[in-house]
């Protein structure tokens, strides 16, 4: 399972701002035709670590490589030329755009000739519907519609699609799915899935366990900027998963914790600071 | 027959074509308006022509999520630098309307530069622009001529182009503002910039990474406004053979309504050039064609501002009728039924 070639590897990758550090040490690899889960609470840099995979941030230490060789993106255009995509939470981001024209954003197919070079819309249309509905989105078959009557499922859909339309290597999914319904986010990992299956190398941002399961092979947990833990698929079960992005503490410890303050204070529950001492958040 | 209804409400300029057949048949059926003698006048249309090539590039910044008040500013600009350079120096009139054109694009960079410079709204850029430039207008005029109004002629040629009352009641601008519009009709819905543009207006970030030029193409739109506004004010000035450093900022609330009224979104990424036509023409009527009815003049604002309310709430659910719309599967490809 582990001959798969890998594309993106970060190599103690420290990233600090200003007198803050935020990541330290991190060491990952992403392969090709693997899902790599990304856990951690709020807080714990895994923005920060994907800003830095799409090139929008430069290590303060450390070297990625791409295929084996260091690199140091320039910025996040540059990421994108070399392959890496990113897809934000709310994937289709111009909910006024026909699907047809927001898939081409920027790179919009012509025809005709110098000042008279029109938008082929009915091109874009055909391209775009295709490219979603190989993904298994077959309820999108009008790339007149606007992206904004598309459920939140669809649009994420659609801009993963779009991604791998435009040759995206490394998919970089930032939450995908934590503002769907149940429906909508097995639909998104069913699409994760596929791009997998496509040998796309997938790096997925999620802090709900039962998705990172549903579509895992890698699973790095990150704590406070640093990875915490770092298995394979099976190694681990849910609930160690849920405890290690709890900070280590098991959440039974929590609730038996909680319990015993609630009997000695008439009921009322403890505050956070009585639950876990003063931690620096 | 009712999908063909449909189809056409889906469309940004849906409410802007009702907006003027609504004010149209009041004026018809209420003010006791004669349609024919409405529609042959030359008042309204003289006034449209003057707004609309404003409103234009005023909705295009709307579009991409910017605003541009110092159009205010720009007209009277425009009529005086023309007028001071050809009627108080006595340069030739290209020179004349050279330097108006150079006011326009040097006010349109000041506002673009400084709008993707700072993270300062356009509507608060543009409205120091605006207080700018009538303080410099007045005063260079007071400097220089020492009067607060020019008087200036025109050669013939320029006349034609620019001053010219076809069949003695129709200005000449209204054959720029047709072309205009169906320019920059042009280039809005077919070309890949229109599309830039819509996407601008939806998410900056997003259109800045996905690599269209963002910053360019604001400046580019900026310019476009200061222009066209300082076109305008060349044009009243060889129309009027004299120039008033007043005047020009009934265009900056106009060119707003009409632009709304044509189903521009507020906040950027939808509208058309058609709409914004039509909602031109629409304000036109209203506050011109009132004279032709029974209706007391004092009544128009009032018509006006019920119609600006009306019109953008037909326009908010035209474009939800737009979101939601899924057109029916005649025959084809297989659904599946457990997708959300």
């Amino acid at each position: 399972m582990n001959d798969k070639p890998t594309i993106l590897e970060l190599r103690n990758v420290n990233k600090s701002f200003g007198p803050i550090d935020v990541l330290h040490d991190i060491s990952l690899r992403v392969r090709a035709g693997e899902v790599l889960c990304l856990l951690g609470d709020n807080g714990a840099g895994k923005s920060t670590l994907i800003k830095t995979l799409a090139g929008v941030h430069k290590p303060t230490s450390g070297q990625i490589l791409m295929d084996s060789q260091p690199v140091t993106f320039t910025g996040p255009s540059d990421a994108q030329g070399r392959g890496i995509a990113t897809v934000h939470q709310f994937g289709g981001t111009f909910p006024l755009m026909s699907i047809g024209r927001s898939f081409f954003v920027g790179v919009e197919p012509t025809k005709g000739w110098g000042p008279f070079k029109i938008y082929d819309r009915k091109r874009a249309n055909e391209i775009a519907v295709k490219a979603v509905r190989d993904f298994g989105i077959t309820r999108i078959d009008d790339g007149d519609r606007l992206v904004g009557g598309l459920s939140g499922g669809e649009r994420q859909s659609l801009a993963i699609a779009r991604a791998v339309y435009f040759g995206a290597r490394v998919l970089i999914l930032d939450e995908p799915t934590a503002a769907l319904g149940v429906k909508q986010a097995s639909h998104v990992l069913r699409i994760v899935n596929e791009a997998k299956r496509r040998g796309l190398a997938v790096v997925f941002i999620t802090h709900q366990v039962m998705h990172a399961m549903a579509v895992g092979d890698h699973f790095a947990v990150l704590i406070r900027g640093a990875i915490a833990a770092d298995f394979r698929k099976g190694e681990k079960s849910r609930e160690e998963i849920t405890d290690l992005m709890a900070g280590g503490e098991t959440m039974s410890d929590l609730e038996v914790q909680v319990e015993g303050y609630m009997e000695t204070h008439e009921g009322h529950p403890p505050s956070l600071q009585v639950l876990k001492g003063p931690t620096a958040h | 027959m009712i999908d063909v209804v449909k189809s056409l409400l889906r469309r940004p300029d849906a409410g802007s074509i009702l907006s003027l057949v609504g004010v149209v048949l009041f004026f018809v059926l209420f003010g006791g308006a004669n349609l024919v003698t409405l529609v042959g006048a030359a008042s309204w249309v003289n006034f449209a022509a003057n707004l609309g090539i404003v409103a234009i590039p005023v909705g295009l910044l709307m579009i991409a999520g910017e605003l541009d008040i110092s159009i205010g500013a720009l007209i009277p600009a425009g009529s005086m630098t023309t007028a001071i350079l050809t009627g108080y120096y006595g340069l030739p009139i290209t020179v004349g309307i050279a330097g108006a054109l150079a006011v326009g694009i040097a006010v349109g960079l000041v506002n673009g530069l400084l709008t993707i410079r700072t993270s300062v709204p356009s509507l608060i850029i543009t409205l120091a622009t605006l207080v700018a430039m009538q303080g410099v207008v007045l005063s260079a005029s007071v400097l220089l001529t020492g009067s607060a109004s020019v008087a200036l002629t025109a050669p013939d040629w320029a006349k034609f182009l620019f001053g010219q009352l076809i069949g003695g009641s129709h200005q000449v601008i209204i054959v720029w503002w047709l072309a205009f519009a169906a320019i920059i009709g042009f280039v809005l819905h077919k070309t890949r910039y229109g599309n830039w543009l819509f996407a601008m207006g939806g998410d900056k970030v997003s259109a800045r990474n996905a690599g269209i030029p963002t910053d360019r193409m604001t400046i580019a739109l900026f310019v476009l406004s200061a222009v066209s506004a300082t076109f305008v004010g060349i044009c009243q000035a060889i129309l009027f053979n004299s120039a008033q450093v007043s005047g020009g900022m009934n265009f900056i609330f106009n060119a707003i309504v009409s632009v709304v009224v044509g189903g521009v979104l507020l906040t950027g990424g939808f509208g058309s050039v058609l709409g914004i036509f039509v909602g031109t023409i629409t304000f036109a009527i209203v506050s011109q064609g009132i004279y032709f009815t029974q209706i007391d003049r004092n009544w128009s604002n009032l018509i006006i501002g019920v119609m600006l309310l009306l019109a953008v709430l037909m326009n908010q659910s035209f474009r939800d009728l737009a979101l939601y719309f899924r057109p029916r599967h005649k025959q084809g490809p297989p659904r599946e039924p457990a997708n959300p």
